[in-house]
């Protein structure tokens, strides 16, 4: 219940929290003295193709569709969804 | 307290958002073509799939994808009420992306078509590389339009409408290790249930002691879920994976899912993959085994799915990289073979094939072997 609390706080406030995230955008707060801690030249074990979660995307998109299929749970996989159309 | 609670997000975003010069790219050119099989509980949903993706310049890329359910059920539900049956479901989306700087947009569109459901949806996302591009931030949108038929009645034709809000952030915390963090919210409105499957409940005047009736669900459904992902390169080359997702809906149903892989390469042509994942889910509060009379309440559930069970899936795969005199041109290609075992565990649904009387059945479980084969090409 208290998740579908933060559903409806997100819902009610939708438009203030886009703002806000484009104006943090546009801004780069500059002002901030923190600097990326992981340069380019040392992501080299990162980059690597076995690390790449979507390494092989159209399994991916398989295995979702079976447990969209076969569990009530969905969302938050990080890519577009939108129903597996499965009565 | 609240202006605080402001201050305090605004400078998370801040600190998220601190731009650098460097460039993003797309992701490269592939097509990957794909059978799929699936076996279990009495069901067989096998096909092909095809995906190509490929760059039409730097900053656009466009996506194609086509795949195939050939469906042979006889599924417990099936076989209690009704008869086995056979039918084909496609499905086919058309995607856009187009990279400026660092922020990435893409536009998607799908459609899935059966004899009796018609799916089409467009999605659109965007994401953007900050803080020296070891952040990234993204948001997305979806809307889907659903037909409902029923096969044999021409006079039935029901319509359902899905509202999906998605927002992600992915941060690179060291050399070795990349966290992600999702939420998405989902509104379902209109004609949310099977127009086939039926709820049973005692009725004592009949023989069988048993009655049936169809299924009604609420019209509306509100979901939200939040995903916790990491992956870690371990020294010795290899990726280890983790997975928790928690979801929750307004029909009281709290599922969650731990998730653990490994991948490791062999040597330069070899790679293996392994995982297993954990998923429980508690029950909707108008799901019911077994209803104690007819129209015992407003909403009425029986199906499997809205029930409280849980699965296990052991999985494991090997990629094989081809001999560049096997492959086509200088292009690298891969055929890998993915296999995974579900195990499926009912808490409150009875099997009402199996003996034991009325409401007394053992519960049900089944397991099921999924198998992908597929061929990737990098071009």
């Amino acid at each position: 219940m208290k998740s579908l609390r933060i559903l409806i706080i997100i819902r009610k406030n939708w438009l203030k929290l886009l703002i806000l995230f484009t104006l943090a955008n546009l801004t780069g707060c500059a002002s901030l003295d923190i600097k990326p801690w992981v340069k380019p030249y040392q992501r080299q074990h990162l980059a690597d193709k076995i690390m790449t979660k979507s390494r092989h995307p159209i399994a991916n998109m398989h295995i979702s569709h079976v447990y969209e299929a076969r569990e009530s749970a969905r969302g938050a996989e990080g890519t577009g969804g939108g129903g597996c159309g499965c009565n | 307290m609240a202006v605080t609670k402001l201050k305090l997000l605004i400078l998370l975003l801040c600190w998220l958002t601190i731009n650098s010069s460097h460039a993003a790219v797309l992701a490269p050119d592939r097509a990957d073509v794909l059978y799929h099989n699936y076996q279990g509980g009495g069901m067989k949903i096998d096909g092909p799939a095809i995906l190509l993706r490929k760059k039409a310049t730097e900053s656009v890329a466009v996506s194609a994808y086509y795949y195939v359910d050939m469906i042979s059920s006889a599924s417990v539900d099936v076989m209690s009420t009704a008869s086995p049956y056979s039918e084909k479901r496609n499905e086919a989306q058309l995607g856009v992306e187009y990279l400026r700087n660092k922020t990435l947009m893409s536009m998607n569109f799908r459609q899935s078509d059966e004899s009796d459901y018609l799916a089409k949806s467009i999605s659109v996302n965007i994401s953007q590389d900050t803080f020296g591009d070891l952040t990234n931030l993204s948001m997305g949108l979806s809307f889907g339009d659903d037909q409902v038929m029923r096969n044999g009645d021409d006079n039935f034709n029901e319509q359902s409408k899905h509202y999906q809000l998605r927002v992600g952030i992915n941060q690179i915390l060291t050399t070795n290790l990349n966290a992600n963090l999702s939420f998405e919210a989902i509104t379902d409105q209109g004609y949310l249930n099977n127009p086939y499957r039926t709820v049973r409940y005692i009725d004592n005047t009949l023989p069988a002691g048993v009655g049936y009736q169809v299924e009604v669900y609420p019209n509306t459904r509100n979901s939200f879920a939040g995903k916790f992902s990491m992956s870690y390169f371990l020294p010795y080359r290899a990726a280890l994976f983790f997975n928790y997702r928690y979801f929750s809906d307004s029909w009281d149903i709290n599922a969650d899912d731990i998730e653990l892989g490994y991948r490791h390469p062999l040597n330069k042509s070899l790679e293996l993959e392994f995982k297993v994942r954990y998923y429980q889910q508690s029950q909707a509060n108008f799901y019911n085994d077994l209803f104690p009379y007819q129209d015992a309440q407003n909403f009425l559930a029986r199906d499997k799915e809205l029930s409280d069970f849980n699965d296990f899936t052991v999985g494991a795969g090997v990629t094989y990289t081809l001999p560049a005199r096997f492959s086509f041109g200088d292009w690298r290609s891969e055929a890998t073979l993915q296999w995974d075992y579900i195990d499926f565990t009912y808490n409150n649904f009875r099997d009402p094939t199996a003996e034991g009387g009325i409401g007394n059945e053992p519960f049900y479980g089944f397991s099921a072997n999924v198998i992908r084969m597929f061929f990737s090409l990098y071009f």
